[in-house]
C-alpha cells in the first residue's frame, strides 16, 4: 500500500523535477569538489551555500503549497515552523560547541554563562544527542501545528481569519523568543557553531554534504507532497479546498483532514529550517517575523499555487532576485518585491508553472483553472 | 568597629536632641544670638555643644549657616574680638550678621571639634531642618523623623508643629509625631491608639510596614488599631493602583482604537484585508512631520496649531492614496480575499520603501504642542495631557465615524452596498464609487490616527508595522462589521494588557493576550459582537 502511495506521487512533472534535483545535487557537489577554481563550470563554496539556502527555502515553499495550494489553508505563520525546526537544530549545534566557547563551559552555552545561569534548563537537556535533536526537529513544529490546527479547524476558523491568527501565532513566538528568560539566546539567537556530528561545520567537505542533503530532502519532500496530493487523501483535500461545506456534508471529517495535512506540512517546514541553520550558521528570533512567513507565501504564488514544482521554482526565482537586487540595487528590492505581490495576483493568478502549464499543457494532469478563492468572501 | 562608631554617633545625636528638647521650652530670642556667639569663642567643647543646642532651636536666620559652617570646618573665632566668622574661601564674614569683614583680628583660629562635637553638629543640622524657612526642607526633615522614629525628636516636632502654617508640612509633621508616639512604650495607651489611626493619613507602603512592625509586647488595642490602619492603607493603595492600571489601559485602548478604527471600515465593513493599513497610519504621521517642518521654518508662532492643521491634511493624503489603491489594485480582486491580502502587503512594502528613500530610514522628530505636554494630578494619579487628549481624540473620531455611517447619505449608501451589492446597484447607487469612497474613508481615518500616534511613537518608515497585527486583533476580537465591537474590543485589549503587565511583564503580557485572542477566535470565530442574519453569509 505504501509503495502504491509513493508510486502514485511519481507523476511526470514530479519525476522530471526529482531528476533535475538529483542532477543539481550531484553536479554542484562534484563541481565544487573536483573542478579547478578557474574552470567555468566550477561552483564556489559561497555559491553552493547560497543554493543550499534556496533549496531549504524551496522545501518550505513546497510545505506551504501543500496546505495552501491543495487545501486552501493560507498559513501566514509557516515561518514559525521553519524557525522552530531551525532552533532545534541550533540547540544541537550549540551543545556541540562544548569547551570551545568563549567561557569554555563544557555544559552551558555561552549565553547562559553570560546570564549567570547555573544549570541547563530542561528544554536543553537531551539536545546533545543527534537523534533526539532530529526527532525534535519533526516533533516540535508538528506538535504545535497539530494542537493549533486541531483547535482552529475544529471550530471552523477558515479563510482570512485563519491567516490572521496564524500570523498572530508567529508574532507571539517572535516576541517570546526575544525574551532572554526563554533560554534560547534572546535577541542574538544561536550562532558560532563549531561542528555537526563530529565534522567541522566550516569545512568545504561538510558543506558539500549539507548541500547534497538539503537538495535530497527537497526531492523527498516534493515526492512525499506529490504522493499525498495524488492519493485519495489528496482528492479529499482538493474537495475541501473547492467546497468545504459540501465535503463535510458528504460525510468527510474536514477538520481531521486539515489537521493531518497541516501537521505534515509543519514537519516539512521544520526539516527545512533544520537544514537551513547549519548552512547559514545562525538562527535568531527574526526568523519568526510575520514578514518572513508572508514572503514565503509569495514564492508559492509566483511559482504557481497548487503545482508543488512551481513552489520550488518560485522560491528559487524570488530569492535569486533578492540576492541580485540587494547586491546591485539595494533600495529597489522592496519595490520589486512589492510589485511582485501586487502583480502576482493581478496578472499571473496561476503563477509561472500554472500559466505555462495552461499554455503548453505542461504536466500530465489536465490543467484546471484553480479558483483562487475557495471560500466565500467574508 | 563600624557598628560601635555608629552606636556612639547615635548616642551623641540623642544628647543633642535632648538638649534641643530642653532648650526649646525657653527658646533663645533671635536678638539673643550674641550670647550664643560668646559661647563659641571660649574654645571649649562643652560650650560649643551648648551653643549648637541653642542655635538649633533659636529660629535665627543665621543659625543654619553657622552650624553648616561648623560642619564644613569653616567656622572661626577670635578670642580678642569675641566674634565668630565664617570662612567663605574669598574672605571672612561675620557669622552673626553675614556681613563681610574687611580687617579680621589677628588671633583668628578654627572652632575646634572632636568626635562628640561632630556628632552633635550632624544631629543639630537635622533638627534645624525642621525649622528651615523652606517648606520643602521642613517636609523632608519631618519624613526623615518618620523613618527614624527617634523619641527624642518629639519635643522638636511639637515645637515645629505649633508654628507650622503650610498644611502639607503640618500633615507630614503629624504623621512623624504619630509614628514616634506609636512606638513610645511609655506613652499612654489611648495616645498610641490615636497615633495608630493618625498614620493612616500617610497612605504609603512605608506606613504599612511601620504599622506592621509594632513590637509584640504593645497593648492589644494598639496592635489591633495598627493592623486595621494598615489594612485601610493597603486597600486604598490597591484601589489607586487599580485606577492607575485602568487609566493606562484606557490610554493603550484608545491608541488601539485609533489604529484599528480605519481597519474596522476597510476590513470590517468592506471585507478587504488591507495589510497596507499600517502604512496609511505612517503616512499620516509623516504628514504631521511635514506640516511641522513648514511651520517651524516659516510660521513658528503657529506651532501649537500644527496638529489641528495636520489632521485634515493627513486625512486627505491617506484617503487619496487609499482611493488610488482601491481603483488600481483592489477592485480587480473583489471576492479573492487571500489575493487581496498579498497584494496589499506588497503595497505596504513599496510604501515603506518609498518613505524610506524620500525621508531616510531614521526616526523623524515630531514635536508636541504646548497644550499636550505636562500633566495634572488626580488623587494619587498622575495624568499626562498628551494621553488625555489622545483618549478624547479617539472617542471623537469614533463618534464622527458612527455619525457618518448612520446619518449621512454617503453612509447610507455604504451600508447598502456592503449589505447587498446587487440590490444597491439596482437602486441606482454607483457601487464602484461607493467602494472607492468607503476604502478612502477607512484609509483617511488611518491617516488621522497617524497624526495622534506621531505624538507617542517614533515616526519612522516602520511605524505602521507595529500596529497592523494589533489592529487586526482588535477588529477580529470585537467582531467584524461592527464599529461598537471595535470600541469594546480595543478598550478590553488595552485594559487587559495593562493589568497583565505588572504581573507577567510587558512582553509576556502581550504574548498572553495574543494567545487569549487566538483561543477566543476558536470559541467565537466571528468575534465578540457577531453580525447576525443573512448578510453574514453573503
Amino acid at each position: 500500500m505504501i509503495t502504491s502511495f509513493l508510486l502514485g506521487g511519481l507523476d511526470r512533472k514530479t519525476g522530471i523535477a526529482i531528476l533535475v534535483l538529483a542532477l543539481i545535487g550531484i553536479g554542484v557537489t562534484y563541481s565544487n569538489a573536483f573542478l579547478a577554481d578557474a574552470s567555468p563550470l566550477h561552483v564556489s563554496t559561497g555559491n553552493m551555500l547560497l543554493f543550499g539556502k534556496y533549496a531549504a527555502y524551496a522545501l518550505l515553499a513546497v510545505a506551504l503549497d501543500l496546505v495552501w495550494g491543495y487545501c486552501g489553508i493560507l498559513s501566514l505563520g509557516h515561518g514559525a515552523f521553519f524557525a522552530l525546526g531551525g532552533y532545534a537544530m541550533g540547540m544541537y549545534l550549540m551543545r556541540q560547541i562544548g569547551t570551545r566557547g568563549v567561557y569554555a563551559n563544557p555544559i552551558l552555552p555561552d549565553f547562559m554563562v553570560f546570564l549567570n545561569w547555573k544549570e541547563l534548563p530542561f528544554t536543553w537537556v537531551f539536545f546533545d544527542h543527534f537523534p533526539y535533536a532530529m526527532l525534535m526537529v519533526l516533533l516540535i513544529p508538528g506538535l504545535l501545528a497539530f494542537v493549533f490546527g486541531w483547535f482552529a479547524f475544529r471550530s471552523r476558523v477558515t479563510g482570512v481569519y485563519l491567516s490572521i491568527i496564524t500570523q498572530a501565532m508567529t508574532y507571539a513566538l517572535l516576541l517570546a523568543f526575544f525574551r532572554n528568560d526563554m533560554g534560547f539566546g534572546g535577541n542574538n539567537g544561536l550562532t558560532d557553531f563549531k561542528d555537526v556530528v563530529g565534522y567541522n561545520i566550516q569545512a568545504d567537505s561538510t558543506r558539500r554534504v549539507l548541500f547534497a542533503l538539503t537538495v535530497g530532502f527537497l526531492a523527498v519532500g516534493l515526492w512525499l507532497a506529490s504522493s499525498i496530493v495524488n492519493s485519495k487523501l489528496g482528492k479529499v483535500l482538493i474537495a475541501i479546498r473547492d467546497a468545504e461545506s459540501r465535503t463535510r456534508f458528504i460525510g468527510y471529517r474536514v477538520a481531521e483532514y486539515k489537521t493531518v495535512v497541516f501537521t505534515v506540512s509543519a514537519c516539512m517546514a521544520g526539516v527545512a529550517g533544520a537544514l537551513y541553520v547549519p548552512q547559514v550558521g545562525i538562527i535568531n528570533p527574526s526568523e519568526f517575523s510575520p514578514a518572513n512567513s508572508i514572503e514565503a507565501v509569495i514564492w508559492v504564488a509566483v511559482g504557481g499555487r497548487g503545482t508543488l514544482v512551481g513552489a520550488i521554482i518560485g522560491a528559487v526565482a524570488v530569492n535569486w532576485g533578492k540576492t541580485w537586487f540587494t547586491g546591485v540595487l539595494p533600495e529597489f528590492w522592496l519595490f520589486a518585491l512589492g510589485a511582485l505581490f501586487v502583480a502576482g495576483p493581478l496578472l499571473l493568478p496561476k503563477g509561472i508553472v500554472g500559466t505555462l502549464g495552461g499554455l503548453f499543457s505542461f504536466g500530465n494532469r489536465p490543467s484546471r483553472v484553480v479558483p483562487t478563492s475557495p471560500e466565500p468572501a467574508e | 568597629m563600624l557598628k560601635s562608631i555608629a552606636a556612639a554617633i547615635r548616642r551623641l545625636s540623642l544628647t543633642i536632641v535632648a538638649i534641643v528638647a530642653v532648650t526649646i521650652v525657653q527658646p533663645v530670642l533671635a536678638a539673643d544670638i550674641d550670647g550664643t556667639i560668646q559661647l563659641l569663642t571660649t574654645d571649649g567643647y562643652s560650650d560649643t555643644i551648648e551653643a549648637i543646642g541653642q542655635l538649633s532651636t533659636s529660629g535665627h536666620p543665621r543659625a543654619l549657616a553657622i552650624v553648616q559652617a561648623l560642619s564644613d570646618g569653616k567656622l572661626q573665632f577670635s578670642d580678642s574680638a569675641k566674634k565668630v566668622y565664617i570662612d567663605t574661601g574669598a574672605g571672612l564674614v561675620d557669622a552673626a550678621t553675614g556681613d563681610a569683614v574687611a580687617t579680621p583680628p589677628a588671633d583668628v583660629s578654627d572652632v575646634r571639634q572632636n568626635n562628640r562635637v561632630r556628632g552633635v553638629v550632624q544631629a543639630a543640622l537635622g533638627a534645624l531642618s525642621l525649622f528651615n524657612p523652606d517648606p520643602q526642607k521642613r517636609r523632608e526633615a519631618a519624613e526623615a523623623v518618620f523613618k527614624s522614629r527617634d523619641e527624642n525628636a518629639l519635643p522638636a516636632i511639637d515645637a515645629s508643629l505649633a508654628k507650622e502654617t503650610v498644611p502639607e508640612v503640618a500633615t507630614a509633621l503629624k504623621i512623624a509625631r504619630a509614628a514616634i508616639v506609636l512606638f513610645k512604650s511609655d506613652a499612654a495607651e489611648a495616645d498610641r491608639v490615636v497615633a495608630a489611626q493618625a498614620i493612616q493619613v500617610a497612605g504609603t507602603q512605608d506606613a504599612v510596614a511601620l504599622l506592621r512592625s509594632l513590637p509584640a509586647d504593645a497593648p492589644k488595642t494598639v496592635v489591633n488599631t495598627a493592623q486595621a490602619s494598615a489594612k485601610t492603607i493597603e486597600n486604598n493603595l490597591a484601589l489607586w493602583s487599580t485606577a492607575q492600571n485602568a487609566w493606562y489601559g484606557l490610554s493603550l485602548g484608545s491608541v488601539l482604537l485609533l489604529a484599528a478604527i480605519g481597519l474596522a471600515i476597510t476590513f470590517g465593513v468592506m471585507g478587504i484585508i488591507n495589510m497596507a493599513h499600517g502604512e496609511m497610519v505612517m503616512l499620516g504621521a509623516y504628514v504631521t512631520f511635514m506640516v511641522q517642518e513648514v511651520i517651524r521654518n516659516h510660521f513658528p508662532s503657529l506651532f501649537d496649531l500644527s496638529l489641528p492643521i495636520a489632521i485634515p491634511l493627513a486625512f486627505i493624503v491617506s484617503g487619496l492614496v487609499g482611493v488610488a489603491i482601491e481603483r488600481t489594485v483592489i477592485r480587480w480582486l473583489y471576492g479573492r480575499p487571500l489575493d487581496t491580502l498579498l497584494a496589499t502587503w506588497g503595497i505596504s512594502l513599496a510604501l515603506q520603501q518609498l518613505v524610506r528613500t524620500t525621508f531616510g530610514a531614521n526616526n523623524r522628530e515630531v514635536g508636541s504642542p504646548s497644550w499636550m505636554s505636562g500633566s495634572f494630578q488626580l488623587g494619587q494619579l498622575s495624568i499626562t495631557w498628551g494621553r488625555m487628549w489622545i483618549i478624547v481624540f479617539a472617542l471623537v473620531v469614533f463618534a464622527g465615524l458612527i455619525l457618518i455611517l448612520k446619518k449621512t447619505p454617503l453612509g447610507l449608501q455604504m451600508r447598502a452596498v456592503t449589505q447587498n451589492r446587487s440590490m444597491a446597484s439596482a437602486m441606482g447607487i454607483p457601487t464602484p464609487w461607493i467602494d472607492a469612497l468607503t476604502f478612502g474613508l477607512g484609509c483617511g481615518i488611518a491617516g488621522i490616527a497617524g497624526v495622534a500616534l506621531s505624538q507617542i511613537d517614533n515616526v519612522s518608515p516602520n511605524l505602521g508595522q507595529g500596529y497592523i497585527i494589533d489592529s487586526f486583533m482588535v477588529v477580529v476580537f470585537g467582531g467584524v462589521g461592527n464599529l461598537w465591537g471595535t470600541l469594546v474590543g480595543a478598550m478590553t485589549l488595552g485594559i487587559v494588557n495593562k493589568f497583565l503587565e505588572p504581573v507577567a511583564g510587558a512582553v509576556l503580557g502581550k504574548i498572553l493576550v495574543l494567545v487569549a485572542i487566538i483561543l477566543f477566535i476558536q470559541k467565537r470565530p466571528r468575534g465578540l459582537f457577531a453580525l447576525k442574519g443573512r448578510a453574514v453569509e453573503a
